[in-house]
Formats: C-alpha cells, sequence, structure tokens
C-alpha cells in the first residue's frame, strides 16, 4: 500500500469505530485524539481493526506510533507490506 | 470431543450481551448461555394479557443527546457499534423527591436541581456548588475515586442531614448493594447518572435495547443458547478452563465470563464464599397498569422518589416490606412518538428475601396482595392512586427476582463487596455486571464492554 491506501484505510476504520466523526479536515501531521473524539476505548477497536482488516498485530507498546495519520503510515507501511506478502504467498 | 470456544459467557444480561458482542465483533469464537427462555437477566420483560411488561426497567440513566462528547452512553454505543436513533430514547418530564420537610426537582440536563436544591436549602447552595466541582474533577470510573463511603463524602460539602438524606434517596435506590451508604465512587457515578446525565426509556422499553444487543451479537457470528443453565464452572490448578451444563455436556473454553454475580459465580466453582459477601437489600414493585394514562390523573413527573420519614432508611426491613420509603415511576410519563393510551404505574419498596422466601404458598399469595397494598397506600399520598383505574395489577417480590434472576438473597444490585476489573480470584474466569461495581442498564453494558476489552481482547496483544 501507499501512503494515501494507508491512510484510507486508517481512515476507513476510524469512521467505523466512530461513525459520528467528521474525517474530511483530518491534519495528519497533528494528532487524532486532538482533532477528534477518541477514547482509549476507540483506539483498542483501532487496532482491533487493523488486525481484523489487514492482518497487523500492533503491541500495546505501540500503541503511541499511531497517533497522527502520519504516525500511522510510517508505522505501518514496513508491516502491511509484510502482511500483503503473506496474504500474496497463501 | 467437547466443543471449543474462546469465550463462554455465563448469563445474556446487559453485561453479558455487551461483552459477548465486543469479543465476537473481533472474531473471537464466544457462547453465550442463558438459563431462562428470555434475555435480559435483571432487566427484561414478560406477557401479560397481551401487553409486554418490563421487569426492573424504570429509567435508562446517563441519558446523553446524540453526539455527547465522553459521555458513557456516547461510549458504548460506539464500542456496541449501535447507532444513537435505534435506541428511540423518550426523556423523563421531571422526577421529583420528597420528603415530608422538603421537595426537590430535577430534569436531565442537570437543570432544575441547583434551582431546586438553592430554594429548598439556601444555606447550602454554596456547598452544592463545590460538591458539583469536587463530582467533576473526580475520576470514579479508572481511579475509583473518591475512596471514602459516599456518605462521607457528601457530609464534606453539605451540612444539613436532610439534603443529604434526599440526594442519597435515589442514589441508593437506584444502585447500592449496601446499607444506608454507598461507595464513593459509585456515588459520584450515580450523581452524574441520575442527575447530571438525567433518565430516559426506550421506546416501547428495554425490548427495543435488548433487541438491538441481540441482534448484534447474531449478526456477528455468536451462538446464543436460551434454557442452558450452567451447573458447575470447571476449573483446574485455580484456572478455570470451561463449564459443565445442567444437561450433563461440558464445554471447553479458553476463558469464562460470569455475570450470575460474585457469589453465585464462586459456587458454580465450588467455593463457598463469606456470608457478608451475600447482598442483602431486595424490593418488592407493584405494577399497575392503567385504563387512561397519568397525566390525565394529574400526575405529570416521571419518577418520584418519597419518604414519608426525613430519616429514610435504606436497610433490610425486619418485616416482609418497608412502605415507609420507595419510588414511583410513571412509565407513561416518558416521552414517546405514539401518546399513550393506559398508564404505567410502578411502585418499588425495600423487602426482606428470607422471610419472603419462608413463606408456604397460600401465605406467600396473601402476602403478595396484601403487601403491594400497603405499598399503593403509602404511595398514593404522592401520586394518583391506581387502584380505581386498574386493568392490570402485578406483584414481582424478592422470590420472583431469585427464581429469575438467580440473584442470592434476591440482591439486585449484588454483592456488598465489588471487584473492580471483574477479578474473581480464578484465572481465565472474569465477573461482568453488577458485582464488578457499575451498576444500572447503562454501567452493566459498560461492564460487560471493558472487562472484554482487557481480558479477551487486549490479552494477546501484552504477550
Amino acid at each position: 500500500m501507499n501512503r494515501e491506501e494507508i491512510e484510507n484505510a486508517v481512515k476507513d476504520i476510524i469512521q467505523t469505530v466512530a461513525p459520528d466523526e467528521d474525517l474530511s479536515n483530518l491534519r495528519p501531521d497533528l494528532k487524532l485524539r486532538e482533532q477528534i473524539e477518541l477514547d482509549s476505548m476507540d483506539f483498542l477497536d483501532i487496532v482491533m481493526e487493523l488486525r481484523k482488516r489487514h492482518g497487523v498485530h500492533v503491541p500495546e507498546a505501540d500503541y503511541k506510533e499511531l497517533a497522527t495519520l502520519d504516525g500511522c503510515v510510517a508505522y505501518l507501511t514496513p508491516l502491511l507490506a509484510k502482511a500483503g506478502a503473506k496474504v500474496a504467498a497463501r | 470431543m467437547a466443543a471449543r470456544y474462546d469465550a463462554v459467557v455465563i448469563g445474556a444480561g446487559m453485561s453479558g450481551l455487551a461483552a459477548s458482542i465486543r469479543l465476537a465483533q473481533f472474531d473471537r469464537r464466544v457462547l453465550l448461555l442463558e438459563r431462562h427462555s428470555l434475555w435480559g437477566g435483571l432487566n427484561s420483560f414478560y406477557k401479560r394479557a397481551g401487553r409486554r411488561i418490563d421487569t426492573g426497567l424504570h429509567a435508562l440513566t446517563n441519558y446523553a443527546p446524540k453526539g455527547s462528547r465522553g459521555a458513557p452512553l456516547t461510549k458504548l454505543l460506539r464500542q456496541l457499534r449501535i447507532a444513537w436513533e435505534d435506541l428511540e430514547l423518550g426523556e423523563q418530564t421531571f422526577s421529583e423527591i420528597v420528603f415530608p420537610s422538603a421537595r426537590l426537582e430535577f430534569r436531565n440536563g442537570f437543570r432544575g436541581l441547583p434551582e431546586s436544591v438553592a430554594a429548598a436549602f439556601p444555606a447550602e447552595a454554596d456547598g452544592f456548588a463545590r460538591l458539583v466541582r469536587a463530582i467533576g474533577d473526580l475520576d470514579p470510573y479508572h481511579a475509583g475515586e473518591p475512596r471514602e463511603s459516599g456518605r462521607t463524602f457528601l457530609g464534606r460539602f453539605l451540612r444539613d442531614p436532610l439534603l443529604v438524606e434526599m440526594l442519597l434517596h435515589p442514589i441508593l435506590h437506584y444502585g447500592s448493594a449496601r446499607e444506608e451508604d454507598i461507595d464513593g465512587y459509585q456515588l459520584v457515578i450515580l450523581f452524574r447518572s441520575i442527575f447530571q446525565e438525567g433518565l430516559a426509556r426506550p421506546e416501547g422499553g428495554i425490548r427495543r435495547l435488548l433487541d438491538l444487543l441481540v441482534g448484534r451479537f447474531r449478526e456477528l457470528g455468536g451462538e446464543l443458547r436460551m434454557r442452558t443453565g450452567v451447573r458447575e464452572l470447571l476449573v483446574d490448578g485455580g484456572a478455570a478452563h470451561g463449564v459443565l451444563l445442567d444437561d450433563g455436556s461440558e464445554i471447553e473454553a479458553e476463558r469464562v465470563f460470569s455475570s450470575a454475580g460474585f457469589v453465585e459465580t464462586m459456587r458454580l466453582a465450588g467455593r463457598e464464599p463469606g456470608a457478608g459477601d451475600v447482598g442483602t437489600l431486595s424490593f418488592l414493585e407493584s405494577i399497575s397498569i392503567l385504563d387512561r394514562p397519568l397525566a390525565s390523573l394529574g400526575h405529570a413527573a416521571t419518577m418520584t422518589f418519597f419518604s414519608t420519614r426525613d430519616r429514610f432508611e435504606y436497610r433490610r426491613p425486619e418485616d416482609l416490606v418497608d412502605v415507609r420509603s420507595g419510588v414511583i415511576c410513571a412509565s407513561d410519563n416518558y416521552a414517546s412518538s405514539s401518546p399513550p393510551s393506559e398508564g404505567i404505574l410502578r411502585v418499588t419498596v425495600l423487602a426482606n428475601h428470607d422471610r419472603w422466601c419462608a413463606l408456604g404458598e397460600d401465605d406467600y399469595r396473601a402476602a403478595k396482595v396484601r403487601c403491594a397494598g400497603a405499598a399503593l397506600d403509602a404511595a398514593s399520598r404522592f401520586a394518583p392512586d391506581p387502584r380505581p383505574h386498574t386493568v392490570l395489577h402485578d406483584v414481582a417480590t424478592p422470590r420472583t427476582i431469585r427464581r429469575y434472576t438467580g440473584k442470592l438473597g434476591g440482591a439486585v444490585y449484588g454483592s456488598p463487596t465489588k471487584r473492580r476489573g471483574g477479578e474473581s480470584g480464578i484465572e481465565r474466569l472474569h465477573l461482568v455486571g453488577t458485582d464488578e461495581g457499575l451498576l444500572g442498564v447503562v454501567g452493566a453494558l459498560l461492564s460487560g464492554i471493558t472487562v472484554a476489552n482487557r481480558e479477551g481482547l487486549m490479552v494477546g496483544d501484552r504477550s
């Protein structure tokens, strides 16, 4: 996945977890929690959805890497490449 | 070979349903077991003479308008992926707390109560404002604040014992498993839930919410088995690994979540808990269906928390019931999309479970009539007497509660000692619901969600 695809995948997940939030003006460099209402329970859901949809496992110690959209892209790019390779090999 | 699940959940009440939904949402294989033929547990419903009657539900506390930031209702709807609109919540008109020497009134969104306190207790206005600020600053959910008892906490801000009694009345009645007092963090949660957020009712009653929850669980592929009781918890080397059903079959599971209550769960695990762990507070409820709405009889309040004495007692009565205080609920005084053609008046008073259970059948039936009559006599000083207009009357006693919920002592609020976090003392066995310390419909749902999140979803991530 390229940068834009990863951003969209994360936004799709946020929209599922927090359907009442408007994501059209999210800035990638700012903390998600400062722009929309996301608590720790919502955050867990984002992580769980990443695993469910994309086979990516984010350990609790790494949750902080997902604080911004930019952070999500940086953290997920190598993991998604690996997960994608696994899917392709099946 | 025995069937194997990621999780077995005991009890399809609010907390069991919520926990099951959370686990199934993320592909855990979940089996939800319910002993009865209806789901809902303490908040269920039954049919009588063509009508659907709710059990237990006076009100859904924690009313919050759609999208309210940080509200418990918003959080739990998100977690369960249920749309706010689907609950079709109808708000209360107003509720009142009526004692011989004073009356307080409150509406949703914390309207009415501060003004009403200032009018009835002018000397306490400052103290009340400080109390409200303190309540706003505390973290009852995670930090369990305050650590002191609810009564001690209120006493730090309010000097007039009557005001303390009056504020405690709805709070104790809507969730204290302790006599005469409540844990401080529960007081803060209930103060917010009842007074600052408020009361509402799903259109058509509890059935609407239950249908949404059960529908959601099934849509996620969860397995719900009705009329399936658990005889025993299977525990080996201090860890739970499944359940033995009433029919003798065994089910293996990675984890067991129990909403049966602490004492009840310990008994299933073959452990005898301490005598003080069984709750002592139970209730009698008289339910009258009237041929006309209560508003047409001049009764506008939704809830009336009454006491016939300025010092109200919240403890197990010596007698079968204590009708000196209680709660009146005019269910048809919630806003509704279809104007009510009938009235529903519930009167709830404290009752002594052991005395009710010691009665023979004939005495039991006679006592039901006599005690419900006494409760209605008492309530008729605060609301219209429903009896001249009654088309259907029913009474639930502590025995009814025990039979349908399995709660020892008919204790609807469970054990006086709560186990926050769902700690059972046995590995892979987690408590959800009332005995986890969160109360009411919203509290029970949140309890199921948070325990399932931590013990069922996040555990894999920690390793």
